[in-house]
């Protein structure tokens, strides 16, 4: 079972590393990663996917709220947020398959970002399983190199996540 | 008008300000000029002969007192040598903080002359940690660090300081308070929870008490104390909570655990309702879990909310400081009418009756020597090394009071006890402090004889000598065909003469006969002392829970 949290961190160095040291040795697994820097300039919002059971979910965030620097670790539901990811995909392609390519990129409104002789730049944002979708269909033409950035959530409504830990 | 002053001497006044008075530790090329401002300062340091010793004095100092050990040493193997003594303090919640230097600022990850990242590697083994950037940070970060050693779930914190900072002019301002939006410990207890508690507690039959180190951090014995006697419950400690109540109580089961009696074992296993209080259920506790205290339920009192449910699943959590609890607990069930424990009471006492713990008093016993330090000095403090020494010193040594007895737990480290010794004696400099060591555990830590001796602090080492490294031998002996395999280490040294050697005390003895008299010459010379004594070779730690079987599967190995 995928939880996806969200934590409130002071923007300090080192930050990051108490954060990912913390699930290495404690034997959590992180699925994806992510952070930058919120409204407040001093605090840092960090997205964590992480797989496990509820217990595991438990420790994950007691865990994290015992680290100094965490000021809020919030679960957010899947249903009630919204979750959004970035790729960037090398497609090979040839006067053959360029039209083709750009048709795909057209269906998932995703962005040709850089055109090369023999190969194109995709951008495209959404949540994990329309990446894995346009990864998928991109496979045939010849994918040189994707990257991806890990997920970003945030609930629906008026709800936010706040500091007072 | 804030004085100007250096990073060294804001440094020094930050902790004059959090009400240090004594400090240990090891001087190098990062930290002179914090060592220059100490020549004239009032704070005492005691210089030891190795980093490590430093951490453990901070640590036996904080255990002894309750109050925050200080310990400082230069950059790079300064630091790491300190790392075994952070990490002991951490597993056993000890506030200690530790001060290293660092390189200059400009030089940091350029592998310089004695650079290491000691932030980084003591990030899994500190409660928080920091890497002064700017010396103008010194007041605030000493203050964030007493205060987050010492409240909570207290722990080590580590202050790495480049050499640049420590000279920097800076306008010195103390902070009246720490302001940290990520860290508010839970001191209250949940009160519906409590009541919960309570109502549950009051439906029981066969309750057990199981406390832990946390009783002790918390100040909860006078607590614990009339919690056990309003319900009738036996109370067992771990390793860590002992002292927490006292041995020779009616309700006390002693230790529970690999070594612990049986009768506790027993009564931890049949009990309806366990609870639990500052304890973790380590596995040294619990032996194979999914058969620990099968038919109870399970209450939790922890002030770290991570500790609920770790290992075992709980059924009533209570987060809060133990104190505060327990005071709020007893109130309602005095006010309550609880079930009849006449019964299980009854039980729990024919277990004790028939299963005492016990030794077969043939040649000298390190039991008995154990027993003998009870008789001729009851009130001293016990610190122990690791290993059956720590064992037989729990066991065999009747506590009557908390900070009592000190004792690498979590970590389980070799060596902690003499260095902490230290430590417990400059903390608590009117109670004879002994340390039960063995002969291994001693020889890791042997040079801080001459710390003990240069700073007169009259410690009492009291080596077990068996000759072996005698928990490891043990284990040998059962598991693996007594293959002793680099156990034996008979004719290392002659103790006598290695505190002679030093200007210590060295005393010996062979026979039981000999033992109270070496032990009261020991006490009455009043200096530095080390007393070896020949302890017959091959005696067991008893009883005792092979590892991974349920602790009521318990080996008789007198």
């Amino acid at each position: 079972m995928k939880h996806t949290l969200a934590v409130l961190v002071e923007n300090k160095p080192g930050v990051l590393a108490r954060v990912a040291g913390l699930f290495s040795r404690r034997g959590f697994n992180i699925d994806s990663l992510t952070v930058g820097v919120t409204e407040k300039p001093d605090i840092s919002r960090m997205t964590i996917v992480v797989s496990g059971d509820d217990r595991i979910l438990e420790q994950v965030t007691k865990q994290l709220n015992k680290l100094i620097d965490v000021i809020k670790v919030s679960d957010l539901a899947p249903e009630e947020s919204v979750n959004r990811e970035l790729a960037l995909i090398k497609v090979s392609v040839d006067p053959d398959t360029r039209s083709e390519v750009m048709q795909i990129v057209d269906v998932f409104r995703a962005k040709i970002v850089d055109v090369g002789a023999k190969s194109l730049i995709v951008e495209v944002t959404g949540d994990e399983s329309k990446i894995n979708a346009m990864e998928e269909l991109l496979r045939q033409f010849g994918i040189r190199e994707l990257v991806r950035t890990g997920m970003v959530s945030m609930t629906r409504g008026i709800k936010v996540v706040q500091t007072e830990k | 008008m804030p004085e100007k002053m250096t990073g060294a001497k804001a440094l020094v006044e930050s902790l004059r300000r959090e009400k240090v008075d004594v400090m240990f530790g090891y001087p190098g090329g990062a930290v002179l000029p914090i060592y220059d401002e100490l020549y004239d300062c009032e704070i005492e340091h005691i210089l030891v002969r190795h980093e490590q010793a430093a951490a453990h004095a901070a640590d036996g100092y904080a255990r002894a007192t309750g109050r925050v050990g200080v310990c400082m040493a230069t950059s790079g193997p300064g630091a790491t040598n300190l790392v075994t003594g952070i990490a002991t303090a951490y597993m056993d919640s000890v506030p200690i903080v530790a001060l290293t230097g660092q390189v200059p600022r400009s030089l940091i990850g350029y592998d310089a002359f004695q650079e290491a990242n000691i932030t980084g590697i003591t990030l899994p083994i500190t409660k928080h940690n920091y890497l002064v950037r700017e010396a103008k940070e010194i007041p605030r970060v000493v203050k964030e660090a007493f205060h987050i050693a010492s409240t909570g779930r207290p722990g080590p914190v580590l202050i790495d300081l480049p050499k640049d900072t420590q000279t920097e002019m800076i306008e010195f301002d103390y902070p009246a308070e720490v302001k940290l939006r990520g860290y508010k410990p839970t001191f209250a207890g949940n009160e519906q929870q409590i009541k919960k508690a309570a109502s549950e507690i009051l439906r029981a039959e066969r309750p057990v008490i199981y406390a832990g180190g946390g009783v002790i951090i918390s100040g909860a014995s006078t607590e614990l104390l009339e919690l056990a006697e309003a319900l009738l419950a036996p109370v067992t400690t771990t390793l860590m909570g002992i002292g927490s109540f006292p041995t020779a109580h009616p309700l006390s089961l002693g230790m529970l655990g690999m070594h612990g009696t049986r009768y506790a074992n027993y009564a931890v296993q049949e009990c309806d309702l366990l609870i639990s209080v500052g304890a973790r259920f380590d596995d040294r506790v619990t032996g194979k879990i999914a058969a620990f205290a099968p038919g109870a339920k399970i209450m939790h009192i922890d002030v770290d909310p991570a500790e609920i449910s770790k290992n075992v699943r709980v059924d009533v959590p209570i987060v809060g400081d133990a104190k505060r609890v327990l005071k709020s607990l007893v109130k309602y069930i005095r006010a309550g009418q609880r079930k009849s424990t006449t019964e299980w009471n009854k039980k729990v006492e024919t277990w004790k009756k028939e299963f005492p713990l016990g030794y077969k008093k043939d040649g000298l016993k390190p039991q008995f020597v154990v027993e003998s330090f009870c008789d001729v000095c009851p009130d001293a403090i016990i610190v122990t090394e690791v290993g059956q020494n720590q064992m037989w010193a729990a066991q065999f040594f009747k506590y009557t009071k908390p900070r009592t007895f000190i004792s690498s737990g979590g970590l389980g480290t070799m060596g902690y006890g003499f260095p902490a010794s230290i430590g417990v004696k400059v903390g608590k400099p009117d109670s004879v402090v002994v340390d039960i060591a063995g002969d291994g555990s001693f020889q890791m830590n042997s040079q801080e004889l001459a710390t003990v001796v240069q700073n007169d602090i009259p410690v009492i080492a009291a080596i077990l000598n068996n000759g072996f490294l005698g928990m490891v031998r043990q284990w040998q002996e059962l598991f693996f065909e007594r293959r002793y395999s680099s156990t034996c280490i008979e004719g290392s040294v002659d103790f006598v003469k290695l505190a002679e050697a030093y200007g210590a005390l060295g005393l010996r003895a062979t026979k039981p006969e000999d033992v109270k008299d070496v032990i009261e010459e020991a006490v009455s010379s009043g200096r530095p002392t080390v007393i070896d004594f020949v302890v017959e070779r091959e005696e067991n730690v008893s009883p005792m829970v092979p590892a991974g079987a349920a602790i009521n599967e318990i080996m008789n190995l007198e």
